[in-house]
């Protein structure tokens, strides 16, 4: 980890207008929760399916969409990552603090808010469901965010392959093919979700045993990818 | 003093060859890298500056490889051609975050220094993002400069840079030269590397035309044929008194007017008017018709 790059980096993402689009979609979650709240809405399954649907399968991928393509893909865009790359320091330690500020964010910006709705909705207090969310979140914004980081080291399009992989095979294809359901982060961290929480309404296609080392290997493989990849960097702009 | 080596080295994207087999070993002082726009110069930089691997060939600095080595990197500073620096910090945060990264032991006390020795105090606590384009290439220098390296790569410093801020940074390039370090900054305009360099690469078309002292490299390059047109009140009996005369290889009747090959582009130059009036033909106009650094390029590599 290094605190410098840290820095420049929290800077380039809260500094920007990008600060705004990270803002809009956790206070659209909230503000649901309050609504729904005020209005009497807020049975258990009600609940869940606001919290699934919008907090884990919505908001957590395209957050995570958004900090882990932003904290690098710009700089790599724009070339500002010469002036990192031209010091002494092993690439790793790049990917891992870029990926870090991802999570952070991703924590901040998804999880953060989920709680939070949990708390607003009556029953998301019973059977632990809010808190049970919250860890979902956590836990699935680090493998999104190193998924995403190394998918902004490796293409220009990063945000494009992004989005048809978290609109399209997570959630268009997984409403058709039970395959590709469970072959997604959503599905592994509602696993965990589905662990945490007794309700019903919340059920995971993959079982825990099956989605934690899933999990952890796309953490491990999308941060090696990154690194291997950014060791080897080259400059598209010399031509 | 340090040593930058470059041996066969090409470099193709695809099928397009954009650096071809080049050697030449770059010392310390001031060294100008100099072709025409896309020549291959930058490709150059880029593969000396360890961001592209040489396709074929090495890249070494003082003995280690520079491709896939963030450790070269204590002893070389870039400043790259692309303007973008971090637009949201302010002068003086950029250098500082810099030093960091180079883990000095006094990184503020670097940073300062740095920032003196461009001469932007003054503007330090500005941000980037306000900068012009003459105070950013001083910043991005003084990003370079802030670990003090031996070598420094400078890929078109003088690119959109008012007169006066040109004759700052080759002011500031002269001094750092003096201090024995090994400068390489790539241009294509002549004068620029006639007034900073004693020792130029010539480039064309990915392959290394020429290699020295510059005013060697001046002359063979004046010395070349050169290509006049010549209108005037008689064009045949001025060919006839040029061919006279000597001092032109071939003359040319064109719809144009005469094209003159000169031997000697001096010479020619002065003896024309005497030859004209001795003739009694009146010139309307003499224009060399290659002077374009093109040219001389083309012509440095057929020699």
């Amino acid at each position: 980890m290094n605190s410098t790059i840290a820095v420049i980096t929290f800077r380039a993402m809260l500094g920007r207008r990008r600060a705004l689009l990270l803002l809009a979609l956790p206070l659209m979650l909230v503000v649901m929760a309050v609504a729904l709240r005020i209005t009497g809405n807020d049975d258990l399954d009600v609940s869940a399916n606001v919290l699934q649907r919008f907090g884990l399968a919505t908001l957590l991928p395209l957050l995570a969409l958004i900090a882990g393509t932003g904290v690098i893909g710009p700089e790599i865009d724009d070339g500002q990552i010469m002036y990192v790359l031209t010091k002494p320091i092993p690439r790793p330690v790049i990917v891992l603090t870029k990926l870090a500020v991802a999570i952070v964010l991703v924590w901040a910006f998804a999880a953060v808010p989920t709680l939070l709705s949990g708390m607003i909705l009556s029953a998301g207090g019973t059977e632990g469901m809010g808190p049970a969310f919250t860890v979902g979140v956590l836990v699935g914004g680090v493998a999104y965010s190193a998924v995403f980081v190394a998918l902004a080291v490796v293409s220009r399009n990063a945000v494009t392959i992004g989005l048809l992989y978290a609109l399209v095979w997570e959630t268009l294809l997984g409403n058709f093919a039970p395959g590709a359901k469970s072959a997604s982060i959503q599905q592994w961290a509602l696993s965990v979700t589905d662990t945490l929480t007794g309700a019903t309404a919340v059920k995971s296609t993959v079982d825990l045993a099956v989605a934690v080392p899933l999990l952890v290997a796309v953490t491990v493989a999308g941060t090696l990818l990154a690194a291997v990849r950014l060791r080897s960097l080259s400059v598209a702009s010399a031509e | 003093m340090s040593q930058l080596v470059l041996e066969n080295v090409s470099r193709w994207y695809g099928n397009v060859v954009a650096v071809n087999g080049i050697s030449m070993t770059i010392g310390p002082g001031v060294t100008g890298l100099l072709g025409p726009n896309g020549a291959g110069k930058s490709t150059l930089i880029h593969m000396m500056g360890g961001f592209l691997p040489p396709s074929s060939g090495t890249v070494a600095l003082d003995g280690a490889p520079v491709w896939r080595n963030p450790d070269v990197y204590r002893s070389l500073g870039l400043v790259p051609e692309r303007e973008s620096a971090y637009d949201f910090l302010t002068g003086r945060q950029f250098i500082l975050a810099m030093a960091k990264l180079h883990k000095l032991a006094e990184p503020g006390a670097a940073a300062q220094h740095a920032i003196d020795r461009v001469e932007m105090e003054y503007a330090a606590d500005r941000q980037i993002g306000n900068y012009s384009k003459g105070m950013k290439q001083r910043i991005k220098m003084a990003s370079a400069l802030v670990h003090d390296p031996p070598v420094l790569l400078l890929d078109e410093p003088f690119n959109g840079m008012d007169p006066r801020q040109r004759l700052q940074l080759m002011d500031l390039i002269q001094r750092m030269a003096a201090e024995g370090r090994t400068i390489l900054f790539s241009s294509h305009i002549l004068e620029e590397v006639e007034r900073l360099a004693s020792h130029i690469e010539v480039v064309v078309a990915g392959r290394h035309a020429a290699s020295g002292d510059f005013r060697k490299i001046r002359r063979l390059m004046t010395d070349r044929p050169h290509l006049f047109l010549v209108r005037s009140g008689d064009d045949r009996r001025l060919a006839a008194a040029i061919i006279a005369d000597g001092s032109a290889r071939s003359v040319q009747l064109t719809d144009k007017g005469l094209q003159v090959e000169a031997v000697d582009f001096q010479r020619f130059t002065w003896l024309l008017p005497q030859v004209a009036r001795d003739a009694d033909v009146r010139l309307w106009e003499v224009s060399p018709s290659d002077e374009s650094l093109e040219s001389v390029f083309s012509y440095l590599v057929a020699r």
